[in-house]
């Protein structure tokens, strides 16, 4: 790591580092967090949830929210995968059915923000 | 880059590093890398979690999983299960030993939920041997913040108004500590951190210096920055090695980004620091004997005034604080006097950090705020008594506290509070006792150790802690007399007036708070020759019941020096005068016709 020389370079060190350690921290405020479940049995992972689960991180992460995304096991409607389910606070969960990669980006722009 | 989706943080406390967290943690490595999942998972060691009775721990993030008494060849299944398919894997979970249900993460064990942790902020979240985790958690923000506003004594009003007082046992203001050290001049100055924590019991320090290095490391150069001190030392016992290698890894790295040094953050300010060995004598945690052993002389304490302030480590002006106390005060720069000051009792203020032991259920590291019961400790943080026996009493502040009976369970307590009960706060070793606890042997357990780490200067201390031990020994083996509690309160009223340091003089506070809250254990010891908790030795009796006694030989076969007699198929006979009560024969007795009176 280089040196730091001055009160900025701190600040900017910080708010460089600080991503790193978003996923520990959320972990202490989860309730208060859209939580994002993917559903990822054997079905789920054949059907591609791996890569959706990689895009929504990824998506989130392009567009700075607050979400938290876990992995679950088999959701039962095999046929379906992959399902993700959402939990909003305060809020029932809702869960959506094949949800492929390509249609991560409309799903978070409407359903995560 | 990297994209992590889970993040594994793996105690690695020194008690469950003594359990193999170090290979768990080479295990997760390991198989992931098999896998080809390095990329979606972090592994951290992390500092204790304070959890240490049911260690090793390993946290799983985002979803706040607390995974207890993992082993080695658990990793596998984590890995397959929680990693891989999202599902927790149950057998792990943490137990709530009330309802037997499956506790899945941290917020929702009693053992948390009442605990508040300032001090502990990072142990068990971030990797202590990684300055960049450190500064993402607001790391050197307040000595930056200290430093740009250039004036010291600002920064001591604040701490001052913020109410922190020492946590290394007497609760002196730290403020005032200070502000005494600051306008004393001198070509050389020394801020220096007490890390010798020698209580029987106590492990807090020892555990922020493990979980969190860094945050002594910054709040020293704020304290070198106001009491315009150069160099920091810290003292440290040698037998704390992970502590000091966790030391000496921040220490380099923040030499190396320019933390320490020279013109720390082009501010102008020099500060570094090194660190001194203590050989573990408990004298050496009180201030002037602590300076003389860093000199290299003696662990000897010597008479106040002069202070440290005036004339410390090499006569210089000095300035001593526990690692405690520094762990607060960086979060207290940050988020300013008025929140600290909102925690806590009125004339104490934050959080106490407790090193929870003895019979009680979740053993451990604790963080609570000033005027907690000693109730919510015990039954709700503490899982309550093991085995479901009876509360006796808690013992607070090590060799110099006392004992705190069933009446003082509700007291909140604070540093005033504990006083007025005949105890005291102490660095934080608490240590719960059951109803099988012979109270006699307790003091004298506190006595054996004082009378040990005397460094034998001072002739109260020396000589008549001796004596006081001699005394309850004799009371342990049934042969004190009235006349001999008598010359108990008396030698210790008089230690306690004219031992020379802080060792000697609460050194019979053990003897008088047991005195005072149990006397009729100790007239059932002299008197009745009874040790009611049924602990000592020599006043137990071993009795076969002719009854029960079917002459079987068992116990008569076993006995190692020959003290049961009978013959075959007719009951025996214990033989008083040659028991040495080793307890075999009752270990033996298939018929339980052996009893203890």
């Amino acid at each position: 790591m280089d040196k730091i020389k001055s009160f900025a370079d701190l600040k900017k060190k910080r708010e460089e580092l600080q991503s790193n350690l978003k996923l520990r921290e959320s972990g202490d405020n989860v309730e208060n967090m859209i939580q994002v479940k993917v559903a990822m049995g054997t079905c789920g992972i054949a059907a591609g949830a791996k890569a959706t689960m990689e895009a929504i991180i990824n998506e989130c992460q392009k567009q700075n929210l607050d979400v938290v995304v876990t992995q679950t096991g088999c959701m039962g409607k095999c046929n379906a995968e992959p399902m993700v389910e959402v939990k909003k606070p305060g809020q029932d969960s809702v869960v959506f059915e094949n949800l492929k990669a390509d249609k991560v980006a409309d799903f978070v722009a409407k359903n995560l923000k | 880059m990297a994209n992590y989706k889970y993040h594994i943080l793996i105690c690695g406390g020194t008690g469950c590093h003594a359990s193999q967290s170090a290979q768990i943690k080479e295990n997760f490595v390991q198989i992931l890398k098999e896998k080809n999942l390095e990329n979606d998972v972090q592994i951290v060691g992390t500092g204790c979690f304070g959890f240490c009775e049911k260690g090793p721990i390993v946290k799983v993030l985002p979803d706040n999983t607390f995974y207890v008494q993992v082993k080695p060849e658990d990793v596998e299944e984590i890995i397959n299960e929680h990693i891989v398919k999202g599902r927790k894997v149950e057998r792990l979970l943490y137990v709530d030993p009330k309802t037997q249900e499956h506790k899945e993460d941290s917020k929702h064990m009693g053992f948390y939920k009442k605990q508040m942790r300032i001090a502990l902020r990072n142990c068990g979240f971030i990797n202590p041997e990684n300055i960049e985790e450190y500064i993402a958690r607001d790391g050197y923000k307040a000595l930056a913040s200290v430093l740009e506003q250039n004036d010291p004594e600002a920064t001591i009003e604040l701490l001052k108004k913020s109410g922190l007082r020492g946590r290394g046992g007497a609760g002196f203001p730290t403020a005032v500590k200070w502000s005494l050290c600051r306008p004393n001049k001198a070509d050389q100055k020394y801020m220096i951190c007490n890390a010798d924590e020698g209580d029987p019991g106590a492990f807090m320090d020892r555990s922020i210096l493990e979980g969190d290095p860094h945050s002594i490391i910054e709040a020293m150069a704020i304290g070198g920055f106001c009491i315009e001190a150069t160099k920091g030392l810290i003292y440290i016992r040698a037998e704390y090695p992970l502590a000091i290698h966790r030391l000496q890894v921040a220490i380099s790295q923040a030499r190396e980004i320019g933390l320490l040094g020279k013109n720390i953050l082009g501010s102008g300010f020099d500060f570094d620091i090194e660190l001194r060995y203590g050989a573990g004598a408990f004298v050496c945690g009180e201030e002037t004997a602590l300076i003389h052993s860093m000199e290299g002389k003696r662990g000897e304490p010597t008479f106040k005034p002069p202070f440290p302030a005036v004339a410390g480590y090499m006569n210089k002006p000095s300035n001593v604080n526990n690692v405690e106390t520094l762990a607060n005060i960086p979060v207290i720069i940050n988020r300013g006097w008025e929140w600290f000051s909102s925690i806590g009792t009125e004339k104490s203020k934050g959080t106490k950090v407790f090193a929870l032991a003895g019979q009680i259920n979740n053993v451990g590291l604790i963080e609570v705020p000033m005027g907690i019961t000693l109730r919510e400790v015990i039954y709700e943080i503490g899982g309550g008594i093991k085995g479901g026996k009876k509360f006796k009493a808690v013992q607070t502040g090590g060799p110099s506290g006392g004992c705190l009976t069933e009446k003082f369970l509700d007291t909140p307590i604070d540093y005033e509070n504990l006083v007025a009960a005949g105890s005291m706060m102490g660095s934080g070793g608490m240590i719960v006792m059951d109803e099988t606890s012979c109270m006699v042997s307790v003091a004298k357990f506190y006595l054996d150790f004082t009378v040990e780490e005397s460094c034998g200067k001072c002739s109260p201390c020396r000589i008549g802690n001796k004596r006081l031990c001699e005394i309850l020994g004799k009371i342990t083996q049934g042969k004190g007399t009235m006349q001999d509690l008598e010359e108990l309160k008396n030698l210790a009223a008089v230690i306690k007036d004219t031992a020379l340091c802080g060792l000697g003089q609460t050194s019979p506070n053990p003897v008088l708070s047991t005195i005072d809250n149990f006397w009729d254990e100790y007239v059932a010891h002299v008197v009745d020759k009874k040790c009611p908790a049924g602990q000592c030795k020599a006043l137990k009796q071993y009795v076969i019941d002719p009854e029960k006694c079917k002459g079987c030989t068992a116990c008569a076969r076993n006995c190692p020096v020959n003290a049961i007699h009978g013959t075959v198929k007719n009951p025996h006979e214990i033989d008083q005068s040659a028991c040495i009560k080793c307890g075999t024969c009752y270990e033996k007795c298939k018929f339980n016709a052996i009893s203890i009176k």
